[in-house]
């Protein structure tokens, strides 16, 4: 599928009708949402035949976007019902499936690390100091292959600090510097659209041969 | 939800040492039918727990899957039908989810397990959590009053 078909597609999915703040609910931009996924795709081969999981799904854009470029198997997490809903009729829509789970992300226990992929657009811990990095921690311990996430350029020096140094991560890459664009959603929201520097990153875990934790 | 999603899963209540497999309480069952990729079946069969998948799709009525298997079978397609079929094509639409240990019920929904817990349930972990402090060290810690950690928040 070709990046401009993919962002198409992605931009025609429903968002949400009463965003919550306390979750830090923004929804990703079919922008950003494609070349997220067009690139783990297509620079890393880490999307199609794979399973894939979108923590902090929202409405479903990142792990409908993994399964329109062929991972599959997808898994939507969130603590959120309604977003959940609306994911799911997304996912739906577009004749995709996608496996939903409600949960938090943070204690939710797997098995294993056998999940290959991670993506995710985490709260960014504005309102929830270190929501973005509970987030990372927990995708790391689960993803086999690599984790792709978006954070503020802001806390670049942070991020890799924590990946590497607390959360075991071999690597820990920013492979471009988008915009982000967080439209009017909230009454706390002065100013009508507001552009913030967002980085997208690509961690690989380390893995131990064999089971890894 | 498929049962894949179910061979990932864990009960994650505070406290529980086995909480995998997750019993199933079946209500509803679909089948979605969904392309045949042998390759990613012998890229999957590694990591999943097999028993766990044979009394999963038992419990789903769909008892077709051999007690046990390896990987030399991964070269019949008979084999990696039935394993297709019970991994990526039955559904729980209705139901729940049982804690091993505890029976605490996850209900499923249109297919969506609610896994969310009660606050007395989660267990402190997470990108702050203490992770590397012994069991000794937090029984000890344990002991000490509360507001001697009080700075700290």
């Amino acid at each position: 599928m070709k990046l401009k078909q993919l962002e198409g597609h992605l931009g025609s999915l429903q968002q949400f009708s009463n965003p919550k703040i306390e979750l830090e609910q923004y929804p990703t931009g079919p922008h950003i949402a494609s070349r997220m996924l067009y690139t783990a795709e297509n620079s890393f081969g880490d999307v199609a035949n794979k399973v894939v999981a979108d923590f902090g799904c929202g409405c479903g854009t990142l792990g409908i976007a993994a399964a329109l470029l062929g991972a599959e198997h997808v898994i939507g997490l969130d603590v959120d019902a309604q977003s959940i809903e609306i994911a799911s009729i997304n996912s739906e829509d577009l004749e995709l499936d996608v496996d939903f789970v409600q949960s938090d992300v943070r204690n939710l226990r797997w098995r294993g690390p056998i999940v290959d992929t991670v993506v995710m657009n985490p709260p960014f811990g504005t309102r929830k100091k270190g929501a973005d990095m509970d987030f990372l921690f927990a995708a790391l311990k689960i993803a086999s292959q690599a984790v792709y996430s978006l954070h503020k350029t802001t806390t670049r020096d942070h991020v890799k600090r924590a990946a590497l140094r607390d959360y075991n991560a071999k690597s820990a890459e920013v492979l471009c510097e988008l915009r982000y664009d967080v439209p009017q959603l909230y009454k706390f929201h002065k100013k009508k659209e507001v552009d913030i520097a967002v980085d997208l990153w690509r961690f690989v875990p380390q893995r131990i041969q064999g089971k890894g934790f | 939800m498929r049962l894949l999603t179910h061979n990932m899963l864990s009960s994650n209540i505070k406290g529980v040492t086995n909480g995998f497999p997750l019993r199933i309480e079946v209500q509803k069952v679909i089948e979605k039918p969904v392309d045949f990729n042998p390759d990613f079946l012998r890229h999957m069969f590694p990591m999943i727990d097999w028993n766990a998948l044979v009394e999963a799709s038992r419990t789903m009525g769909y008892p077709d899957l051999p007690d046990s298997a390896d990987a030399a079978m991964l070269d019949s397609d008979d084999f990696l039908q039935r394993f297709h079929h019970s991994l990526l094509e039955l559904h729980l639409e209705e139901g729940a989810l049982l804690c091993p240990e505890t029976g605490r019920r996850f209900p499923v929904t249109k297919g969506i397990p609610n896994m969310l817990l009660h606050e007395d349930e989660v267990e402190v972990s997470g990108a702050r959590a203490p992770g590397k402090l012994s069991g000794i060290a937090l029984f000890v810690l344990s002991l000490l009053p509360l507001h001697f950690f009080s700075h700290l928040q």
